[in-house]
Formats: structure tokens, C-alpha cells, sequence
């Protein structure tokens, strides 16, 4: 049960919405991407046409929310930090750094604003990997924009990329996975103070009347 | 922008990290044919089959247009031949294997990019069969049905009957398994591997060309490997 009076606003209700979004259209492009790549999943499938169709359309999907979003003062605000590494992103850093290499007990202090250097560097892949895998994408669908050799090329880059692209994405579902708190705060919009004060120690939350961001239902968690 | 205290300014990481995903983007564009041969001929000497996890892997993939296809084996296969035929019959997989059988080994070249080289094909002929059934004059071309239920193909009579056209009863010296469209289909040595219609299951002669499903769809009707379809593969026959 968590405290109303001790949670404070992380995410509002656009910028839930902008992640929801993206990770509906994603998990489907991954879905039907391994329905026509996976010899096995291809066989139970079949209905190879509309399944092509399916992961074409969410492919074109995959940046409108954030576009979307962009209208939003909190997704652009967010996005500008999100953007930009401070000194304490590069000491957060070297923290990782350092306890990948001694495996001491003393962890050493990662300090984060908003978003920690991980969290940032997530996003900006997540930018740049779209682009590309919707550059080759489109490549490969619109057979006649460019010269074959270049099809060729989108194929190959098209298909290691959204091998990588997997990879991360379930590295980031479990980093999720295993923080309960900010799960939640990407649900209800709303962390506790203690939490926020210990992962993101130089992060100052608006004071904003958290009842505004979510429905009174939503606080139990 | 009201953003707080110190996230204003910064290094711009987020501007560089997604600038250089596009330009590694665009080199992997232009780098990926040389690439793609290069993982091709990796995996052509690996003997443990672990490149073929890789992604871009080598091998064949399994492309359906339907959601199931039956099964059909020797007690209730069947072959139609018919359209402008002097004789239009209906062979069993027995009657077929009774034939003369003709062995190709070639590379198969998808349309899509993926080559397997040097792959044995054993079947009938389809010139043996189109001069047993006894072609009309005025016959200009051949179509293919599948019991797929939706899968055609097409070839002008001349294609046809090329020496490298099988009714493929075996691949890699072993029976076509259904999931490789067993168990018999068309092979079409020189064209894209979609002119070798899988479940084969009925020949018809034709007084024109109708394309064929993938035709329908874009694709050139004449697919010789590296002269159609945009592409620049070595000739697979």
C-alpha cells in the first residue's frame, strides 16, 4: 500500500501514454518480425501476406506516439533531458564501470537527475534504432525507391539490427521487471518520494498535487 | 523551457548516439552486400551449423501464403495434367516415381536474398510429362496449381520445357517433406525459388501466361536468377 502524501509525479498522462503506445506497436513489429524470420513460428503461422501487412503498418506506427507526444510540455521537457548528459551522467557511469570490474559489496554512488545515464543512453538507442530499422524497412518494401544492391543492404542491416533491437528490449522488460517502484511510476504516473530521493538523488519533482495524474484507484498499486 | 537547474546544459550525447545509429545505418547499407557474402561464405565452411543462427543465416525458410496446408502422401496424392493436352490424366505419387527421374544440383536463389548453394533436386522432367499428356498446337504456356488451395504459378511452354524444370520428387536425395512443399513440387532451376511452386498438384496448358500468385503481387513473371526482379544474383542454371 502506498502513502498518497508521500508520492510525487514521474511521469504524466501523455507521457504514459507515448510509452504504452510504443511498446504496443513495438511488441508487434517484434511478433510478426519473428513470425516471418523463425523457420518454426513461420510453419504455425503461415499467412505469410497479412502477416507482412501487420508488420509493415506497425513498422510506419512506430514514431507517431512519440510525435504525437511531442505536443505535450512534460514528453518535450523530458526529451531534452533525456537529450543531454551531465557530470553526474559520466560518474554514474564510471560507477558501473567500477563494480563490473571489482565485484565489491560497496556499490559506488550512482548519481542521477530525472533519468540516470543507463535510462538515457536506452532512450537515445531506442531514437536511432528506430530510424534505421524504418529506413531499411521502408527500403525493402517500396522495392523501387532505390537500386537493388541497396535493398540488399537494408536487408542485411534490417535483420541484425532487429536481432539487436530484441535484445535490448528484453533487457530493458527485465530491468523493469526487477524495480517494482518504477514500474509502477510508469503505470500510475506517481513514485514515492524515498524511492526518487534514493535512485534519482539530483531529480526535483514538481510539486504538483499527485491526485491529477491518476486516478485515486490506481495508488495501491 | 522550464527545465531544472543543471539537465539544461550538458553534453548533447543523445544528438551523437542517434547520428552515428543513422550513419552506421547508411555504412551497413552500403557495406551489406559485401557483408552478406562474406557471412554467406562464413557459413558455407562452418561445419558446427552455428552461423545459421546468425541473423541473414543461410538456409531455407518456410514461406506460406495460407494458414494451413494439408497433408497429402503417397496413399492420396495426386498430379492432374490437363487444359490443351491430347490426353489429360491424373498420376499418383507411384506413377510418378516410375518415370524417368532427372538429378540437378544447383543453388537455390530466393528473391528475397537468401542463395543455398549446391542443392540437389530428383524429379520428373516436366518436358517428359507435358510430351506424355501430348501438348495441342496453340498452346503457348503452362500453369501450376497447388493444394494449397491459393498458390499458382505460370511459365511460357518454351521455359517448360527446359532440361532444368523438375517435378521434384526429392530434395537433398531425400523425399520432399511437406514443410519443403513435399510431396512433390515444381523446380525451377534458372528462375527465383517463387517460380518452384510448392504442393504441387495440378498442370494445366494454356493458350497464354497467367501470372501466378507472387506475380499478382509485383513480382516479374520471367524470374531468371540475376535478370529480373531488379536483382544482380549469379545465375543459379
Amino acid at each position: 500500500m502506498r502513502r498518497r502524501a508521500e508520492l510525487v509525479l514521474r511521469f504524466t498522462r501523455a507521457e504514459r501514454w507515448v510509452h504504452r503506445a510504443t511498446a504496443h506497436v513495438m511488441g508487434v513489429c517484434l511478433a510478426t518480425a519473428g513470425c516471418l524470420y523463425l523457420a518454426p513460428l513461420a510453419e504455425l503461422v503461415g499467412n505469410r501476406p497479412l502477416v507482412v501487412t501487420l508488420h509493415v503498418w506497425c513498422g510506419l506506427a512506430l514514431p507517431v506516439p512519440l510525435l504525437l507526444g511531442l505536443g505535450s510540455r512534460a514528453v518535450r521537457t523530458d526529451a531534452a533531458r533525456l537529450s543531454r548528459f551531465t557530470p553526474a551522467d559520466w560518474q554514474w557511469l564510471r560507477a558501473v564501470r567500477t563494480r563490473a570490474c571489482q565485484t565489491r559489496p560497496m556499490a559506488a554512488h550512482r548519481p542521477a537527475g530525472k533519468f540516470n545515464a543507463g535510462q538515457k543512453l536506452y532512450a537515445q538507442w531506442t531514437l536511432g534504432s528506430m530510424l534505421v530499422i524504418l529506413g531499411t524497412g521502408l527500403l525493402m518494401w517500396l522495392t523501387h525507391l532505390a537500386p537493388p544492391s541497396w535493398r540488399t543492404g537494408a536487408t542485411f542491416v534490417h535483420d541484425w539490427l532487429a536481432a539487436a533491437i530484441a535484445v535490448v528490449v528484453a533487457g530493458h522488460v527485465r530491468m523493469a521487471w526487477r524495480d517494482r517502484e518504477s514500474r509502477l511510476g510508469m503505470r500510475t504516473g506517481l513514485v514515492e518520494r524515498s524511492w526518487a530521493e534514493r535512485e534519482h538523488s539530483y531529480w526535483q519533482p514538481v510539486r504538483d498535487d499527485p491526485a491529477d495524474a491518476a486516478p485515486t484507484g490506481d495508488l495501491t498499486g | 523551457m522550464d527545465t531544472t537547474h543543471e539537465e539544461d546544459r550538458g553534453t548533447p550525447v543523445g544528438r551523437r548516439v542517434v547520428l552515428g545509429l543513422l550513419g552506421l545505418g547508411a555504412a551497413g547499407v552500403a557495406a551489406g552486400p559485401f557483408l552478406q557474402r562474406l557471412e554467406s561464405g562464413l557459413a558455407e565452411r562452418d561445419p558446427s551449423g552455428l552461423t545459421g543462427l546468425l541473423p541473414g543465416n543461410n538456409g531455407f525458410r518456410y514461406y506460406s501464403v495460407v494458414t494451413s496446408v494439408p497433408e497429402r502422401d503417397a496413399t492420396n496424392y495426386t498430379l492432374t495434367v490437363d487444359g490443351l493436352v491430347e490426353r489429360p490424366a491424373t498420376h499418383r505419387l507411384a506413377d510418378l516415381q516410375a518415370m524417368p527421374q532427372r538429378r540437378l544440383v544447383k543453388d537455390v536463389q530466393c528473391v528475397t536474398g537468401w542463395r543455398v548453394p549446391d542443392t540437389p533436386f530428383e524429379g520428373v522432367p516436366l518436358a517428359h510429362l507435358l510430351d506424355t499428356a501430348g501438348v495441342q498446337p496453340g498452346a503457348k504456356a503452362v500453369r501450376f496449381s497447388c493444394f494449397d488451395g491459393a498458390y499458382t504459378e505460370s511459365l511460357t511452354l518454351d521455359q517448360a520445357r527446359r532440361d532444368d524444370v523438375l517435378v521434384a520428387l526429392s530434395l537433398q536425395d531425400k523425399p520432399i517433406t511437406h514443410d519443403h512443399g513435399g510431396p512433390v513440387r515444381l523446380y525451377v532451376a534458372p528462375m527465383y525459388f517463387y517460380k518452384s511452386a510448392k504442393w504441387l498438384s495440378g498442370i494445366t496448358v494454356t493458350d497464354e501466361v497467367q501470372p501466378g500468385y507472387w506475380e499478382g503481387n509485383g513480382y516479374d513473371v520471367d524470374a531468371w536468377v540475376g535478370r529480373s526482379n531488379g536483382r544482380v544474383d549469379a545465375p543459379t542454371s
